[in-house]
This record gives C-alpha cells, sequence and structure tokens, in this order.
C-alpha cells in the first residue's frame, strides 16, 4: 500500500470536505458521525501490524479523493457547462430583437405559425442641436 | 475526443433516471436522446435524509418518510452500513437543484441492483478480459516514450509478481501477444468477486481505460490521484508541452478522479466484511 497521509489528516481533511458542502450543520449530517466513529474504532490496536487499519486508510483517501473531486468538478460545471437550449423569446432578446405581438394572443405564446422579429423601438432624446 | 466519447456513452449508460419517488408537478430537465429520455436534474422534493435497516441485514435510504427506489423500480437497498451512508451522503448534500451526474455511488448502487443489461457474472468476467487493456507505448517524442517507460515500468512489474503473469507492452497499434495463461489467471481472479464488487471493478476499468491500472487500484498499491494521472499521461504530457485549458482539462481530471474514487469505493465496500471480536480482558 503506498504510502498515504497520516490518519489525522485524513480525518479532518473529509470532515472539512463535509462541512465545505453540508454548510453550519455539517456535525448534524450522518457522514460526519460514521467517519468519526470509524476513526475512533481504527485507531486502537494491540497488534503491531492492522490490515484493517491499513484498508481504512486507503478507503478514507479514496472518500476524501472523492468529495474533493465532486466538489472541484461540479464548481467547474457551474461555470462553464452551457445552459441549455433558450426558448424562441429568450434568444431573440439576446440579439436585441423581440417577437411580434400574435393576433388573439400574447408575443411567443402562439405555437407553430412563423415567427417575425422586430428591432426594440428605441427612444430618441431632443438635442440641444435640433 | 474519443475518451469523451466514451465517457459520454457510460454517462448515458449508467446514469439512469431518478428514482419513483416523485411528487407531483416537480420540474425537470430532459435531455432526450434517440428514443431515451433522461432526467439529468430535478427539483429537491425532501429535507432529511435517513437510513433504516431493512430486510436480510440490507439499509435502505429514506428521503423523508419515503423509501428511495432504484429507476427499475425495486426498493434501494445497500448490503453495509458504509455504502449506504456514502449514498445517503450523496442526497443529503444536495441543494435546491438535485444534479444525478454528480451522484456516482448512487448510480453504481442502480446498476448493480437492477442489472439493466441483464448479465450474469460470467458474461461481464468475459467483457472485462475482452477489454484487456493492450498497453502500448508511443514511438515518439522520446521525451513521452521516457516518460511513459517511467511511469509504467514499475505498475508493470508489480502486477506481473503479484498475479505471476507476462504482460508486455507494444509499439504495435494490434498490441502485444498476450498468452493464454495470463487470460486464465485474471478470469480466475475476477471470479473471486462478487456481482456488486464486478460493476464496481467494470466502471473503474471504463474510466481508467485500463485493467492493469484497475487492478492495482483495487488491490490498493496506488492511489486514486495516482491511478488517473497513468491513465492520462500522455494528455498531462501535452498540457505541460502546450498548456492548460481549465474548461476541458481540468473538467475532464475532476470528473474522472470522481468517477474513479467512487468506483474503488464501491468495490471496496462491496467486497469487505467486518465483524466485532471482543479480546478476552486478563488480569
Amino acid at each position: 500500500i503506498q504510502s498515504l497521509s497520516s490518519p489525522l489528516c485524513l480525518c479532518q481533511g473529509i470532515l472539512r470536505g463535509i462541512r465545505a458542502i453540508k454548510g453550519p450543520e455539517y456535525k448534524h449530517s450522518l457522514a460526519y458521525n460514521y467517519v468519526l466513529d470509524q476513526f475512533c474504532k481504527k485507531q486502537i490496536t494491540g497488534e503491531r501490524y492492522c490490515l484493517a487499519q491499513e484498508e481504512a486508510l486507503y478507503a478514507s483517501h479514496s472518500y476524501l479523493c472523492l468529495l474533493i473531486s465532486t466538489r472541484q468538478h461540479m464548481a467547474l460545471y457551474d461555470i462553464y457547462h452551457g445552459k441549455g437550449q433558450h426558448d424562441t423569446e429568450e434568444m431573440a432578446g439576446i440579439v436585441g430583437l423581440r417577437l411580434p405581438a400574435q393576433p388573439g394572443g400574447r408575443a411567443g405564446r402562439s405555437e407553430g405559425r412563423e415567427k417575425t422579429l422586430i428591432p426594440h423601438q428605441r427612444v430618441v432624446k431632443s438635442s440641444r442641436w435640433t | 475526443m474519443l475518451r469523451n466519447l466514451v465517457r459520454f456513452h457510460n454517462c448515458l449508460g449508467h446514469a439512469f433516471s431518478p428514482p419513483t419517488v416523485c411528487p407531483r408537478g416537480q420540474m425537470f430537465k430532459l435531455l432526450s436522446v434517440k428514443s431515451y429520455s433522461i432526467i439529468t436534474e430535478r427539483k429537491k422534493f425532501y429535507e432529511d435524509v435517513s437510513i433504516s435497516h431493512g430486510e436480510g441485514g440490507m439499509f435502505e435510504i429514506n428521503l423523508d418518510r419515503r423509501k428511495l427506489k432504484t429507476p427499475g423500480g425495486k426498493l434501494f437497498t445497500a448490503p453495509n452500513e458504509a455504502l449506504a451512508i456514502a449514498v445517503a451522503n450523496e442526497w443529503d448534500t444536495q441543494k435546491d437543484i438535485l444534479k444525478f451526474y454528480s451522484m456516482h455511488m448512487t448510480t453504481l448502487c442502480n446498476t448493480a441492483l437492477d442489472n439493466p443489461t441483464f448479465r450474469s457474472k460470467d458474461q461481464m468476467i468475459t467483457a472485462i478480459i475482452h477489454v484487456y487493456n493492450c498497453t502500448e507505448i508511443e514511438t515518439e517524442p522520446p521525451s513521452l516514450v521516457e516518460l511513459q517507460n517511467n511511469e509504467w515500468d514499475p505498475v508493470l512489474n508489480w502486477i506481473e509478481d503479484r498475479y505471476n503473469v507476462v504482460i508486455g507492452s507494444s509499439t504495435s497499434i494490434l498490441g502485444p501477444e498476450i498468452p493464454q495463461a495470463t487470460m486464465d489467471t485474471f478470469r480466475q481472479h475476477l471470479g473471486s468477486y462478487n456481482f456488486w464488487s464486478l460493476t464496481g471493478l467494470e466502471y473503474v476499468i471504463t474510466q481508467l481505460k485500463s485493467v492493469v491500472l484497475a487492478f492495482a487500484l483495487i488491490d490498493k498499491h496506488i492511489t486514486v490521484e495516482q491511478a488517473v494521472l497513468l491513465s492520462r499521461l500522455e494528455e498531462e504530457f501535452q498540457i505541460g508541452h502546450w498548456g492548460n485549458v481549465e474548461w476541458a482539462h481540468d473538467v475532464d481530471l475532476y470528473e474522472l478522479r470522481s468517477r474513479t474514487a467512487a468506483g474503488a469505493l464501491f468495490v471496496h465496500f462491496s467486497s469487505e466484511s467486518s465483524t466485532v471480536k471482543r479480546k478476552l480482558m486478563q488480569d
């Protein structure tokens, strides 16, 4: 087994990861109590080499990696991921156009009809030179 | 590009529709691919998450007062407490919108419970053997060849010693000749895993694109970060030469790490069993 961080560092890292996700109430979460319980259980042994302790350390390292990687992936995903397809009204608004009002309905609400786009009406302020 | 296509395919294969516990009037975000509708996001519809004991020593997940179900309609059950808590934590950490694509442990459990491809253990082992990686070494540039030799040789030597097999590497696109004895050894080793562990192992192999790396990871010879680095070695080499693009390379890196870590944990939790035996106090 590759050399891993110390049990204390791993435990602190996992609890920090849980707090980053859950917020101030992280101490009431299932994972918090279970992680603390497992670290306490596995620390006391009369044996010189405890396989269970090594496996628990490895599982802790993997879980810490899972927590950190998922959080970082989601942070990048929220920044860079496309927001999906816009509807026609939103697309028109992006380029400075709006949908005309359809007969008997509001703009953009009738389906199956060909929509035409008209520019926004501009308000021209009178200047002192006219 | 091909790696991303394969990962996208895997995402579709594993990211099933959400559980059937679903109040009315919830907003969905649908991603329709071909004839399938895969729900990727949903508004959160519960407050508390807890676990409880079920039949046969299994653990169930409760969302408020309702029991979680798999996409196939079965009651969601986990074989041990550690796995149940890992899944419960995924549901508990969701904010206003449920993001199913970030819940890898739940996805793996759903796959193991539903077995949507209706495969037996033997069929899964055969599929893994067919996917067996032909470790290909690039021929140029020389610095990449040297990097691959330095990084991969210890892992290849380890697996040859550990399983008493012969694994070669090749610069040819056809790959090296793999002895039948090596295949038989791996087949026998895979047969010792239960169905849940095999599901997780197949997932790890699919993510890392390497049976060798998956075995090294599951046998705790390397960490998740090291396995991902070796899997992306050529990509890391190119990044070191041309620069890093956050919206592509970093997204790919963290997604691969989270999926691989989830798979490794899933195999670990599915194959462990623990009992407590107290020592007698000695006066």
